[in-house]
């Protein structure tokens, strides 16, 4: 239902003077999601996994530029598309209860949610205690504050903005970190409920551990690009396409523990040919030369010459 | 319902408490300045008082007038026994009135007291009118018009203003009076409340146009800052418009900032009072506070800095009064479990 080829998000900037100065932070950025499955998108922070979302919803700051194609539901999505979409097709569920207004109880901001899909007042306020009840949250958390919700609870109430929309393509952004390992399990048993109830779900994170959890494909994001995507069996089959995949894996406190040496080239700086080729052991010429394309590789797909079928 | 109203009784208890001795440590401290910086200042108490018959009196008359009003005695004890009467209530009788002090700043105040209200609430609202109307639309034209006409207010000096607003309004367009509280020649009596709101109006604008450009710029700012915080950018995410966004959030959010500063700004009102009631002849406290400045009339100048002193404590404390009021986390924060 969402497919995306080739995005990229330029963002123009004046710095001392008048130059101009244009910094390319995503480049060829490919995805695609259907309804019922869960796809991560795991990467470093600066990978792009949040301004995807962004420019999924149309929020992205003023100064930025956007190519590429994105179709939802077989149609292209124009920023007016976006705007018309965001809040009753697609449906954000944020980070943190920073994303809710500190000075409004959650009731209503719940509450304000399901109005804005266009639901009436009554329909909403029915929409509200539906869903609270569905994630066991007691009436009276509809009179709190944001300030006034445990973690937990907060997850729940972050989970029930987006279930309140009735959205066919759900994007949550790190839903997880910093949490009690109980939640962490819990929201992500929330996310494939969405899932398993006919929704697309993007689940962002840089956890890949708790991606692998729930998710049935996983994208690999690596300086505003796609790697990687591949089938979450895949990783622990060893079955992985992309060198920055597998050193990704490695890197995890239960398989060898080997942090991947170097640094994500930052997008002031971006190498001509493949990005991943100043840190890749395979590297050769031909990765200098010019960006590898995505390619169907072993059933999945890969940014990568050297990745054999 | 005995539990919940129990705890609040006992904040109001406890918070009336703390803010009247913090008053009454500031009134001690303005009583100490006034004092000392009074007595080193070259007016001559005495001369003061007797004025323009200063020739008619024998310096042996003069050192008994200072032994009757003790100005022989030490500084310490001259104090002590000024605060003695001061606690008493007696401020003591105004050399240009020749009235108790009180009195006159009763009386003066009142007049006041309607011009400062009208300003106050004149440049409050306003002022977070343009203040939102210029955050929301950054940097597009109207938010540079208000931007540019607050800037300009703000560094435009009060008695100016004033007397541009005389020159327009009074001596071209005929439409204001051009001084006092009310036309020459009436009795106080026979005034009627337009006449008073007629005479009132010009300085009452004048005041609040000064403070408008602050409250725009301080709202401005504020709404900024709150459409680019997390919580906006989520309710973007939903779906929600430009104004339904500073509606349901927006305002919530610079209502506190906003009134900490309306009420800090009594102050600066009171200040302003003093130039533009000087510059329309307005017969208010501010009018008073320059004639006992230039007239040497001590006990009316003490009094009032202990007047403004109050009044400007007074507006701060209500803005204390208003946080826990609008602000759920000051409110509640304690009782958080």
């Amino acid at each position: 239902m969402l497919s995306i080829s080739n995005l990229g998000v330029t963002f123009t900037q004046y710095n001392q003077g008048l130059r101009r100065k244009q910094l390319t932070v995503i480049t060829d950025l490919d995805l695609d999601v259907q309804s019922g499955e869960v796809v991560a998108v795991v990467g470093a922070s600066g990978s792009g996994k949040s301004l995807l979302a962004h420019a999924l919803l149309g929020i992205l700051p003023k100064n930025a530029a956007i190519s590429g194609t994105m179709r939802f539901q077989g149609e292209m999505l124009t920023p007016k598309r976006c705007q018309s979409l965001r809040g009753k097709a697609i449906a954000l569920i944020p980070q943190s209860v920073g994303y809710l207004d500190p000075l409004m109880k959650v009731g209503a901001q719940v509450q304000r949610v399901a109005q804005l899909t266009g639901c009436s007042k009554a329909e909403a306020k029915t929409g509200v205690d539906r869903t609270f009840t569905r994630y066991d949250l007691p009436m009276n958390v509809r009179d709190r504050y944001p300030f006034q919700l445990s973690g937990g609870m907060a997850r729940r109430v972050l989970v029930s903005t987006a279930v309140v929309t009735k959205a066919q393509l759900v994007i949550a952004d790190e839903p997880t970190p910093g949490l009690h390992p109980d939640v962490v399990k819990e929201t992500l048993s929330h996310l494939r409920e969405l899932a398993t109830e006919g929704r697309g779900v993007i689940l962002i994170t840089h956890d890949i551990e708790a991606a692998l959890q729930i998710a049935d494909r996983v994208a690999v994001f690596y300086a505003g690009t796609t790697v990687e995507i591949a089938a979450a069996r895949d990783f622990h089959s060893g079955n992985l396409r992309h060198p920055y995949t597998q050193a990704l894996w490695r890197s995890l406190p239960q398989n060898e523990f080997m942090p991947v040496p170097g640094n994500q080239p930052s997008p002031e700086q971006l190498p001509t040919g493949c990005l991943f080729s100043d840190r890749c052991p395979w590297v050769s010429e031909i990765c200098d030369a010019e960006r590898p394309q995505l390619r169907k590789v072993r059933e999945g797909w890969v940014r990568c010459v050297h990745a054999k079928g | 319902m005995d539990m919940r109203v129990k705890p609040l009784l006992l904040f109001i208890v406890i918070f009336a408490a703390q803010k009247l001795l913090r008053l009454g440590l500031l009134l001690m401290a303005v009583a100490v300045f006034t004092f000392v910086l009074l007595s080193f200042s070259p007016i001559d108490p005495v001369k003061a008082y007797i004025g323009a018959d200063m020739m008619q009196i024998s310096p042996e008359q003069q050192v008994l007038i200072a032994e009757r009003w003790g100005l022989d005695q030490p500084i310490g004890e001259r104090f002590l026994d000024w605060l003695g009467q001061l606690v008493q209530g007696n401020l003591g009788t105004s050399l240009v009135f020749n009235q108790p002090v009180s009195e006159v700043i009763a009386s003066r105040f009142q007049a006041s007291l309607q011009m400062l209200a009208i300003a106050w609430l004149f440049s409050g609202l306003l002022g977070l009118a343009l203040g939102i109307t210029a955050g929301a639309l950054q940097g597009r034209w109207p938010d540079r018009l208000i931007r540019f006409y607050a800037y300009t207010l703000a560094s435009a000096p009060t008695f100016w203003v004033a007397l541009l607003l005389l020159i327009i309004f009074a001596v071209s367009f005929k439409i204001a009076p051009v001084c006092c509280a009310a036309p020459p020649g009436v009795l106080s009596q026979n005034v009627t409340f337009w006449q008073r709101l007629h005479h009132l109006l010009l300085p009452a604008a004048a005041l609040s146009i000064i403070g408008i450009a602050n409250i725009t710029l301080h709202t401005r700012q504020k709404l900024i800052d709150v459409l680019h915080s997390d919580y906006v950018l989520f309710a973007r995410a939903q779906g929600e418009s430009l104004w339904n966004i500073v509606r349901y959030h927006g305002f919530r959010n610079i209502l506190l900032p906003a009134i900490t500063l309306q009420f800090a700004s009594l102050s600066e009102l009171f200040g302003g009072s003093v130039l533009v009631e000087q510059v329309f002849a307005y017969p208010g406290l501010g009018e008073a506070t320059v004639q006992a400045a230039l007239r040497s009339d001590i006990p009316l100048l003490v009094g009032i800095v202990f007047f403004s002193a109050l009044f400007v404590y007074t507006g701060n404390t209500l803005a204390d009064l208003a946080y826990p009021v609008i602000d759920p986390r000051i409110r509640l924060g304690d009782s958080l479990t």
